[in-house]
């Protein structure tokens, strides 16, 4: 199969790694190779976290800059810091809602308006699908579930050959219970916004 | 049941990197674990930590590493199949047994994993251990995928056993820290407990049994040449006339590109997996069949240099390069896009790399430098510890959370370079200078490598003090024990050592005991440290908010908010505390009831007494 280049990006704390992972077990499920990269260390203290899912033959575990297929931002300005993995045809999947950093919630630097950030993204990525994802989280019941989210958007996106159904099997068999009905109404939500 | 433990032989399931390695370490029959915890290996010993409560797995987490190899080194040479874990810097603090520990090789298999961190992702340096397998004379096997991760722990057992000497397997930060598809082998019952067969004359390393040894360790060598040349991890793929040497998540890089670039018919590729003693024979039949030779290695340009010599020795002149070819060099991990362009431009490929975005109008950026967490008691440490001593006093810091101290507003943090630095450094700061010096040391850093240079400078009448934060827990790598935890919560009884009865044994006369969200104290008790004519200590003792939370030790979280009728925007709470908790609405200072964690620090510093717990 020809190899996908999924690059998640996202803040400590929003769970990405855990959406990475997922994709993985999906692919697994689906007997698509798959190798998820991850780098550990800031999810607890409110830096970026980066993590990336190759499917298909490829073996090697990172996206170069310029050469991933589909970005997901978890984080608007974290999306747009992080188009430099993306070429003209990467399909571009984020979040509106702002997690402004610490430093510019004490008046140190300043958050772009969000709608120069969109339009920023918009202007350099040829196609762009964006959700306010925690409206849909807490739409689902748990705002916790904004990861769930993003992976109802990318597998609503269509850009990678796993289906919603074998993608809500990996989140029934893989995830907590006790979140289980919240997960997947926070994924049917982002599958539907993507559709 | 821990999922690693899973009987079902054949069974395909996504693992991490270190999760395989520890599953490869129970389908070896290893039954004796030790480490010290250090990313990016942590993981490997998170898993034993669980196993050993359900298996006949003995597992420990030692002091530090050189410790734990030496735990690990009387079990193997009693017979048990051993593992012992540690990141690349840890080995220098364990090189010292490992140097001797080769001459007197083991009896069950030991395997030492190194885990390397090309891009310093959390390391202090980025030295390439590679050199630690020339300089022992120790094998050392470099996996490629989390497969191999487990099946070369087997692997390497076996070769252990069979050359008696311990087996190095060198990770990089990037193999530790993908999932894969792995799929279980069979696991090996274990043999918890053996007996030590007594041989001073071969295990009493005086130089008369020494000279012998190292005769030994000449001859296992010959034989781990050997075995190195018939290895199934040194393998030449393809038999093209452009020669590519490949050694760990390289290879893969190389290994795409070489699809990617359609030159598979061109090329043959050495992939180096049992990479010491690197196979000159091997590598000899390989560089008479090739015209040139590109060698893909991050960091040093070690197999560069061998191949270069094994050319000399065997009278080949064909060109062999490396480091300086395309983006290649000894700076930072590959990725496969630079791997790509570099092999194109070596063999003159026609090669157009795909076009990125234009992102040279972006506007500035504002950054997301990590923090510390809201709540942490680091930071009303450091908050006291400044009203105190001021903002001049030089301040060794060392390796954890704290040395996030090293950000703005806090901005306390003036060298580090390992662990332990911090209190060696004071000494040598408090002579060299006349400034005032006030160092900082995590609890588990301290008992890692700040005892002997506390005892040093007690004993040359140095003159600082050292603020040892005690947060119950090793929290930067994942909230591991140490000697100074109560472990009950955690479901093991461990003896406790106090931090207080240590640092008073080590001989320092001035020690105080604070909590730091009590500021007021925790200020006086560091004026009086300073006025200390010696070594005086700080015991800074708070949880770490995160581990209380995890281990249920979490006392009622009630949070603040800011009156803002009282509330004169001095902005003193914000400016100098910088809490993640505290945002500005507006020109206003606001709390995010969702982080705060009602430490109270911030209310104690507020001069117009406006920060005010939420009414429940």
């Amino acid at each position: 199969m020809e190899t996908r280049r999924v690059v998640f990006i996202g803040v400590g704390g929003q769970g990405n790694l855990l959406a990475s992972r997922l994709l993985g077990e999906a692919s697994l499920f689906k007997g698509i190779p798959a190798v998820v990269s991850e780098i550990h260390g800031m999810a607890q203290r409110g830096g970026i976290v980066e993590s990336a899912v190759l499917m298909g033959d490829a073996t090697s575990p990172i996206v170069s800059n310029g050469e991933a297929d589909v970005l997901i931002g978890f984080e608007p300005l974290e999306t747009l810091r992080a188009l430099g993995k993306c070429n003209r045809e990467t399909v571009v999947i984020t979040n509106t809602h702002p997690l402004p950093p610490f430093n510019v919630s004490v008046g140190q630097g300043t958050y772009p308006p969000l709608e120069e950030i969109m339009a920023l993204i918009r202007s350099k990525a040829k196609k762009v699908i964006s959700l306010d994802g925690n409206k849909l989280a807490a739409e689902a019941g748990n705002p916790l579930s904004l990861n769930m989210v993003m992976l109802g958007a990318l597998i609503g996106s269509g850009a990678i050959p796993i289906g919603p159904d074998d993608m809500k099997e990996v989140i029934s068999t893989s995830t907590k219970k006790a979140f289980l009905e919240s997960n997947l109404k926070a994924f049917d939500l982002g599958l539907e916004s993507a559709q | 049941m821990h999922k690693l433990l899973s009987q079902d032989s054949g069974k395909e399931m996504v693992l991490l990197g270190n999760e395989a390695i520890a599953r490869g370490a129970l389908e070896a029959g290893v039954s004796f674990a030790t480490c010290y915890p250090g990313t990016p290996s942590s993981e490997i010993p998170e898993q034993f930590f669980a196993i050993s409560r359900e298996t006949d797995l003995y597992f420990e987490y030692s002091t530090n590493e050189k410790v734990a190899l030496e735990v690990g080194a009387a079990a193997a040479i009693s017979g048990l199949r051993t593992m012992v874990t540690m990141k690349h810097v840890g080995l220098n603090v364990a090189a010292d047994p490992l140097m001797t520990l080769a001459y007197v090789g083991v009896k069950g298999g030991m395997v030492i994993i190194n885990a390397d961190d090309p891009s310093l992702f959390s390391s202090q340096n980025e030295q390439d251990n590679r050199y630690y397998a020339r300089l022992s004379t120790l094998p050392m096997l470099e996996p490629t995928s989390t497969q191999e991760m487990k099946d070369m722990t087997v692997a390497a057992i076996a070769i252990s056993e069979e050359l008696e000497l311990p087996v190095i397997i060198r990770t990089t930060t990037r193999l530790n820290h993908i999932r894969g598809h792995v799929t279980l082998g069979e696991l090996r019952p274990v043999k918890a407990k053996d007996t030590f067969q007594k041989n001073p004359f071969h295990f009493v390393c005086v130089p008369a049994v020494s000279r012998n040894l190292h005769k030994l360790l000449l001859e296992k060598y010959d034989r781990a040449l050997e075995e190195s040349e018939n290895s199934q991890y040194n393998q030449i793929i393809g038999d093209g006339k452009w020669g590519i040497v490949a050694n760990g998540v390289s290879f893969n890089y190389v290994s795409d590109a070489v699809s990617d670039l359609g030159i598979s018919d061109k090329v043959s590729t050495l992939r180096v997996g049992f990479s010491w003693p690197i196979p000159k024979g091997l590598c000899a039949r390989f560089l008479r069949h090739v015209d040139k030779v590109l060698v893909v290695e991050e960091l040093e340009p070690v197999n560069e240099n061998d191949l270069k010599a094994i050319a000399q020795e065997n009278g080949i002149t064909i060109p062999i390069k490396g480091k300086g070819v395309g983006g290649l060099s000894r700076l930072f991990e590959y990725d496969p896009g630079m791997v790509r362009k570099a092999i194109a431009e070596y063999f003159g490929i026609d090669y157009q790399a795909p076009e990125g975005l234009d992102l040279s109008d972006l506007p500035e950026l504002p950054g997301r430098p990590p923090n510390l967490c809201a709540g942490c008691p680091h930071r009303a440490t450091f908050y006291a510890v400044k009203e105190a001593y001021g903002a001049d006093a030089i301040n060794p810091t060392d390796i954890g959370c704290y040395t996030l101290g090293l950000l703005p507003p806090i901005s306390m943090a003036d060298m580090v370079i390992c662990m332990g630095s911090s209190v060696s450094s004071s000494c040598g700061f408090s002579r060299a200078t006349d400034q005032a010096v006030v160092s900082f040391i995590g609890d588990s850093t301290f008992f890692h490598s700040g005892i002997t240079g506390l005892i040093n400078a007690v004993h040359n009448n140095h003159k600082f003090t050292l603020v040892i934060l005690d947060n119950g827990t090793t929290a930067m790598t994942g909230h591991q024990p140490h000697p100074g935890v109560d472990t009950g919560p955690m479901g093991v009884e461990l003896t406790q050592i106090s931090l207080e009865e240590l640092v008073r044994g080590c001989g320092v006369k001035d020690v105080h005991v604070v909590s730091p969200f009590k500021l007021k104290k925790t200020i006086e008790s560091v004026r009086a440290a300073k006025e200390f004519d010696g070594v005086s200590v700080i015991i800074s003792k708070e949880f770490c908010p995160l581990f209380a939370r995890a281990t249920g030790q979490q006392k009622k979280v009630r949070p603040f908010h800011i009156d803002q009728n009282r509330c004169k925007n001095h902005r003193v709470c914000i400016n100098k505390l910088a809490c993640p908790a505290m945002y500005l609405e507006g020109e206003r200072v606001e709390i995010n009831r969702d982080l705060c964690i009602g430490c109270t620090v911030c209310a104690q510093v507020c001069p117009e007494n406006a920060i005010l717990p939420l009414k429940e």
